[in-house]
């Protein structure tokens, strides 16, 4: 098909999107990921959390493809278990970030003056901190299991969602269809839902599939520091965690989570970027390219 | 049609706006509308002809402070609660904005626009406003309109749009509609078929049009009465027959003389053109604005304002040119 063709307005979001490189790229292992998540006890070959101290500290092979960790538990069961948790963590947290901030960020853009102020500067102080440092402070002060670390991680995502959507909300409330809707009679619900939220949800759209890796590394980082998911649960964290003292010895037991944690976020990384080139009208790339 | 009673009634209407210098932007206007008129609004950029229509709607930031009186029917508007505006805007007091390529939001449908005000106002059902809109969509000439109805504001070209928001503008049979430069953006050949439509809904349903314009030719084609503003203040009112006939206030005339006319080359090569600039409108002049520029002013002209007198034909000047002079 024509680039030029394939990059016009007409032609539907779908095909926009699956003819862009990254998002083609990322969106296929992102969603090996989802459907590994989702079906980890089917696709899973053991259990992750069984011990067979007989297979203890195996390579990888044909009966543990992935190889054994020290109690002889199957990294490959593990793996897939432990994105399940991540990819939990990351989908969860970006939702409790969006349903905290975007209200909070609409608001702030549409009333301004002193509704703004006490907004923005609670999220500058919170964008202060290092993203990672808010989250395993958070994580610290509620204490270490997988519901708080995903508590922490949306609260921590919080700030940058409502940046943008205040920042969408101002730019959009000075368009002449707001004006417009205001001039018919229409009040704050209709102004900031039938009208700023659609259109600004290519912006949100971008920042959540930015959001969903930062979420995922954060929970391999909280569970690696022991405040996340709490062992003899799998994750890729704890994994990694556990695979310090075996680095030398058994060093397939810290690559494979690794490699996972890189893939994840690699992936939706990729199909952020992807996603925002195809959204944006005026980015460099369009479209197939 | 004068001896009716005016649907809207503007009252010294004056609006400031405080910031480190005060800008007065609307300073005493005053006029009536009556059903089925059309009022045109004329003026050079900046004096204050969008605002006094962002006023009557009680639209302006919160930074501007309204004085004076806007009454609606019987309803005072100035002052007005917010709940109590909201009823009234887009129900009986609508406007339709200068850019149509932006007027409309562009991920919803034509239908749904229309029917977003129906159901608001009217609280039609939604099988009900989506007839109606098919129905607003054909009175203002829009072909196929029930194709139309579900397509997309890119779908349609600029004249189309922008009959689309004046038929969202009369969705709810509105007794005043303000249209602000509602031709400016479109082809001359597309203004022509807007005009139209804004002359056949005040003929067929009685709407008092408020025309705001820098166009001459859109005010000599559509308008019933004029009134001219300049720098924030009313300088000229009268019937748009007599004031094209026999302009009064030496700003209007220099505006009529500005425009060229076709066959006629301008004398020397140059179009007629009034000398000076507009004055900024950070202080609240106690003079007649347009002195500086005027070459009739004198020492009267530059001590004290001049306010509009006249029975038909209100005048703001010291020293107007008589009545009738052509």
């Amino acid at each position: 098909m024509n680039t030029q063709l394939a990059a016009g307005r007409d032609t539907p979001l779908w095909r926009r999107l699956a003819g862009n490189g990254p998002v083609l790229a990322g969106g296929t292992v992102a969603v090996v990921f989802v459907l590994a998540a989702a079906a980890a006890p089917l696709l899973a070959p053991y259990d992750p959390a069984r011990a067979d101290f007989q297979a203890a500290l195996q390579g990888p092979g044909w009966s543990h493809w992935l190889g054994t960790d020290d109690l002889g538990r199957d990294q490959l069961s593990r793996v897939i278990h432990g994105a399940r948790a991540s990819m939990q963590v990351g989908v969860l947290a970006v939702v409790l970030a969006f349903l905290v901030g975007v209200p909070l960020g609409l608001v702030a853009g549409y009333y301004e003056r002193f509704t703004d102020s006490v907004v923005s500067r609670v999220t500058d102080t919170l964008l202060a901190f290092p993203f990672l440092v808010l989250a395993v402070g958070l994580a610290a002060v509620l204490g270490p299991s997988l519901l708080n670390a995903t508590i922490a991680i949306g609260v921590s995502l919080v700030p940058q969602v409502v940046r943008v959507a205040r920042a969408e909300t101002l730019r959009l409330k000075h368009l002449d269809y707001v004006q417009a809707a205001l001039a018919s009679g229409g009040g704050p619900g209709t102004v900031l839902f039938r009208h700023v939220l659609p259109n600004a949800t290519s912006a949100l759209l971008v920042q959540a599939t930015v959001g969903i890796p930062a979420a995922i590394i954060s929970e391999a980082l909280l569970s690696f520091l022991g405040l996340g998911v709490q062992p003899p649960d799998p994750s890729l964290g704890v994994m990694l965690s556990g695979a310090q003292p075996y680095i030398a010895a058994a060093p397939w037991m810290a690559v494979f989570p690794g490699i996972a944690i890189v893939a994840a976020t690699l992936a939706f990384n990729l199909l952020g970027d992807g996603v925002r080139d195809v959204l944006d009208p005026k980015g460099p790339k369009r479209g197939g390219r | 049609m004068i001896d009716t009673e005016p649907v809207l009634r503007v009252r010294d209407l004056a609006v400031t706006f405080a910031g480190e210098r005060t800008v007065h932007a609307v300073d005493g206007v005053s006029f009536d509308v009556r059903a089925g008129e059309v009022l045109a609004v004329v003026g050079e950029s900046g004096c204050g002809k969008s605002v006094t229509s962002l006023a009557v709607l009680g639209l302006l930031p919160e930074a501007a402070k309204v004085t004076g009186s806007v009454r609606l029917g019987g309803r005072e508007l100035a002052g007005a609660s917010e709940a109590e505006l909201r009823a009234v805007r887009g129900s009986e007091l609508s406007m339709v904005f200068q850019e149509p390529m932006t007027s409309l939001n562009p991920v919803l449908t034509v239908g749904r626009q229309i029917t977003e005000v129906l159901r608001r106002h009217q609280k039609l059902g939604r099988r009900e406003a989506r007839e109606r809109a098919v129905e607003l969509l054909s009175l203002v000439g829009i072909p196929a309109p029930r194709r139309r109805v579900d397509e997309y504001p890119h779908q349609l070209s600029g004249g189309m749009r922008q009959r689309v928001v004046i038929a969202v503008a009369v969705a709810c049979d509105p007794a005043v509609l303000i249209a602000d430069e509602p031709t400016t953006a479109l082809d001359v050949t597309v203004q022509a078929g807007v005009l139209d439509v804004l002359d056949s809904l005040r003929t067929r349903l009685g709407t008092a049009v408020v025309l705001i314009t820098h166009d001459l030719g859109v005010v000599a084609h559509t308008a019933d009465r004029v009134l001219v503003m300049y720098a924030g203040r009313p300088v000229e009112h009268a019937t748009a027959d007599e004031l094209f006939a026999s302009p009064r206030h030496p700003y209007t005339r220099g505006l009529l003389a500005a425009v060229p006319r076709p066959g006629t080359p301008p004398e020397g090569g140059r179009l007629t053109e009034i000398p000076g600039m507009v004055p900024a409108l950070t202080e609240r002049a106690d003079h007649c604005t347009f002195a500086p520029r005027c070459d009739r002013a004198d020492e009267r002209c530059t001590t004290a304002r001049p306010h509009p007198e006249g029975e038909r034909h209100l005048v703001a000047c010291w020293h107007p040119e008589p009545e009738g002079t052509p």
